[in-house]
């Protein structure tokens, strides 16, 4: 076989999520009352890079075989962190920005702590740190309210060249220094292998617990990544539990519609990125078509049920039944 | 070999795992360039052996000395580091990963903190080529490749860690004749380059060719070192006999030759390359053991007669009469009333966590419920008889299964299964890891429940068990029997030689599929 098709066959995931957005992209656009303009595409760039920086998040620790039920905690956490410290002068403001990220940062590295080291579920383990998250996230922020630089946050929510979304560009940047250097990086490596086959990689000598901490820490920065955007578009912060909750959820489903594999070692963040747009344009579809918003949470559900029972078909060709609870 | 300086030795090592005896003061000395065989039968303690040698698990005394110093290897890495290098049985390859990935899966080269791709590609190969598998492409995925390829992949992996001592365990059991015949070229080609190779394998006829050195073990102890070709295969079966007879075994009864028809028969079953046209009849209070090595497609038959394979070809007939069983849960049915020990009991026999009532009644469900309620009264009773008739030692019934001993877990799942008063009862090496005490009662309930008419199929690694046990033995070999032992014919040597597959069937199955 030629190298493309081995490489077509490591990105088919990728490709479908791809194609599932383009699709559900074009439909949207073309029945928009606006159509394809510079508007339409910056407003759903801005909502979709939300719920992308997020699944990149849930992306990092699923490769490893876990699951991260704290990552939409942490984006809510860090926004209403963002809204007391991202303000003020420039320099003011960048220190503002570290620290958010910092904080992320700690939340995740909390998170691969009591995974690896205290060998805990990372179900269990999330859903307890997650609450903690947001407990700090409600103390922050009693109520709705504080304020964010507003010239950073224009910017960064606007459009470069009058065409271009900013929150793309940055999507972009994100994905060029965070997840190309980890894929290709003997940590990223180790992550994925670890998620496959943890034996097998610990047989083979490989960084295990040093892979899939940074995995762990590296969800929590991409989640307040996520978490620092959400202040830039609404210049508030708010610790509102239904909504971190459901980027939580929707970070799994947008994973899965990316092609990356709940069972570990295989997948994306680039899949889960459009896993993410892809789920967003959903919801917005039934808007163009006039139909009532109750029918969208069904409707993202029935279409998130096909996509991933196409991920089930590999079950016909056991031919030992034993192997189907491996 | 004589007077060549050794590479690597170890002294005195020995390994116990809770009261069983792995390893006792072994010994082992290794020179450069040259093939070392390593032989001994299921439990003599030689994969134990290279597993402190590959730093997979410590010794708890004894001396390993690597070029005149001593050394100890805290991990498989470490290991790796000093230059040994070990390819298990068990394959470490990870799946989701392409082969390139694999085979520098543990020291990657790097360019700026990234893997470094065209390196990478290059390195694989490089030690594809070395290892005779540069038919295969370096990007596909290791899940998607046949087991064969895999083990290439092995090899070369192993290659591209640069050892100085490689140890193959097992390395051509799954290999066929064509693959066989490259790795040999490779093996020979490295002992050219001065590598010290270890070499496990129970094919005599590879160790003919390939061995310069032969060692043997038996429980746990090399007993015997000799030049390669200066004994004859009997010689060879004569040294991995003697075990240590310390079971008693309940007397065989004279059975009378009956012609009813078998309760278990099976007819020409084959599945994927594991098993190859085996044929049995068990009749109604017969032991029949299946000996040979270990993963010779002995698990594997007892899955296909309890309804676990599919794409099963052949037949199996129950009371003379063919039928389909489709799941465990079929094979359990009345109508055929099938029980299976498995091998494993954690994860195939018993939910740990779960209360030992629950475990010993899952089995029988549906039997003590009436339209979906459990009938606690009668599930009370049973379980009480079989806690008397079993003899289990519980500090109650509503306590974890897991905080029971080893031999007590398995009485558990053997008294789960006879809750059904099963006719056909297939043991999956029911006695691996537990007392002598709790085997010799096995010994004894096995007995009577062939006596009250059940009828038995026995796998044990343990050949001792097969001699008490059994009223006939079918040797397996490849997937095949090779050999089918009745009476007084059941003795060690004759269950090491065949399933050694020597005794005038030297040329062996894989010659014969090949031709």
């Amino acid at each position: 076989m030629k190298d493309w098709r081995y490489w077509l066959a490591e990105q088919r995931g990728t490709l479908l999520a791809f194609g599932i957005f383009i699709a559900m992209f074009v439909i949207y656009t073309t029945n928009h009352p606006a159509g394809f303009t510079a508007n339409v595409v910056q407003t759903a760039s801005n909502k979709g890079v939300l719920l992308a920086f997020v699944a990149m998040a849930q992306t990092l620790v699923v490769i490893t075989a876990g699951i991260d039920l704290s990552v939409g905690m942490i984006f809510t956490l860090t926004n209403c962190l963002a809204s007391w410290l991202v303000i003020g002068t420039g320099i003011e403001t960048a220190f503002g920005v570290v620290a958010v990220l910092g904080t992320g940062l700690l939340c995740g590295a909390i998170n691969g702590a009591i995974v690896i080291y205290g060998r805990l579920q990372p179900i269990v383990a999330t859903i307890a740190t997650g609450a903690v998250y947001f407990g700090i996230a409600l103390l922050l922020r009693p109520f709705p309210g504080g304020s964010v630089n507003e010239d950073l946050a224009d910017a960064l929510t606007g459009r470069l060249f009058g065409v271009v979304p900013a929150s793309l560009v940055v999507l972009l940047a994100v994905v060029l220094i965070v997840w190309v250097p980890f894929s290709r990086s003997v940590l990223g490596r180790a992550a994925y292998a670890a998620g496959s086959s943890e034996t097998a990689a610990y047989m083979s000598g490989v960084p295990i617990r040093r892979g899939k901490f940074a995995a762990y820490a590296l969800a929590g920065l991409l989640a307040a990544i996520g978490g620092l955007f959400l202040t830039f578009f609404t210049y508030t912060g708010d610790a509102a539990y239904a909504s971190g909750n459901a980027y939580t959820l929707f970070s799994i489903a947008a994973v899965v519609l990316g092609g990356v594999s709940l069972f570990g070692g295989k997948g994306s963040a680039i899949g889960a990125i459009f896993g993410a747009l892809a789920f967003r344009t959903i919801g917005d579809l039934l808007f163009v078509f006039d139909f009532d918003p109750l029918w969208q949470p069904l409707f993202q559900g029935v279409i998130l049920l096909i996509a991933v029972s196409l991920g089930a078909f590999a079950l016909f060709r056991v031919r030992n039944r034993l192997e189907w609870f491996l | 070999m004589d007077g060549a300086v050794p590479l690597f030795r170890m002294e005195g090592i020995s390994k116990r795992y809770g009261g069983v005896r792995a390893l006792e003061k072994a010994e082992l000395s290794v020179t450069p360039g040259s093939i070392h065989a390593i032989l001994g039968e299921n439990g003599a303690g030689k994969s134990t052996l290279i597993k402190v040698m590959a730093g997979v698990v410590a010794p708890d005394e004894g001396r390993m000395i690597l070029d005149g110093s001593e050394v100890s290897f805290a991990s498989p890495a470490a290991a790796n580091k000093a230059g040994i290098v070990c390819i298990f049985q068990e394959l470490s390859l990870v799946p989701e990963l392409s082969v390139a990935d694999n085979i520098v899966i543990s020291d990657p080269p790097t360019r700026f903190g990234m893997i470094d791709r065209k390196a990478q590609r290059r390195i694989a190969e490089e030690a594809l080529a070395r290892a005779g598998g540069a038919d295969i492409h370096p990007l596909a995925l290791v899940k998607d490749l046949p087991l064969s390829r895999r083990q290439m992949v092995e090899i070369a992996k192993a290659l591209a860690r640069k050892p100085r001592i490689l140890i193959l365990d097992e390395a051509t059991s799954a290999l066929t004749a064509t693959d066989v015949a490259k790795i040999f070229e490779v093996l020979k080609r490295l002992r050219e380059e001065g590598l010290a190779l270890l070499y496990i394998s129970h094919r005599m006829n590879e160790i003919a060719e390939l061995a310069d050195q032969c060692t043997v073990f038996r429980n746990g102890r090399n007993v015997a070192s000799y030049a390669a070709g200066s004994k004859s295969d009997n010689e060879v079966v004569e040294l991995m006999i003697g075990r240590e007879y310390s079971h008693i075994f309940p007397p065989k009864p004279v059975r009378a030759v009956s012609d009813a028809a078998p309760v278990l028969e099976a007819r020409k079953l084959s599945w994927a390359d594991r098993l190859d046209n085996v044929s049995l009849t068990v009749g109604a209070g017969e032991v029949v053991g299946l000996g040979g090595l270990d993963g010779q497609g002995q698990r594997e038959l007892l899955l296909a007669f309890f309804g676990v394979l599919r794409g099963l070809s052949g037949q199996i007939l129950i009371d003379g009469k063919p039928v389909a069983i489709a799941s465990p849960a079929a094979a359990r049915d009345d109508r055929i009333g099938m029980a299976l020990i498995p091998e494993d009991r954690k994860t195939e026999g018993l939910m740990l966590p779960m209360t030992v009532r629950e475990n010993l009644s899952f089995a029988a469900l549906d039997r003590l419920s009436k339209a979906g309620i459990i009938d606690r009264a009668a599930e009370q009773r049973l379980i009480d008889d079989m806690v008397g008739l079993l003899a289990i030692k519980t500090a109650g019934l509503d306590i974890p299964v897991g905080a029971l001993s080893g031999g007590n877990q398995q009485k558990v799942v053997i008294a789960k299964w006879l809750m059904r008063q099963p006719r056909i009862i297939l043991l999956n090496d029911p006695t691996r890891g537990i007392d002598v005490g709790t085997k010799q009662e096995l010994y004894q309930l096995m007995r009577k429940l062939a006596d009250a008419g059940a009828a038995i199929l026995f796998y044990s690694t343990d050949y001792d068990e097969l001699i008490g046990c059994c009223d006939r033995v079918l040797v397996l070999y490849d997937g095949a029997v090779k050999r089918e032992l009745v009476g007084a014919e059941i003795t060690e040597r004759a269950l090491i030689s065949s399933a050694l597959n020597i005794h005038g069937e030297n040329a062996g199955p894989r010659q014969g599929a090949d031709a």
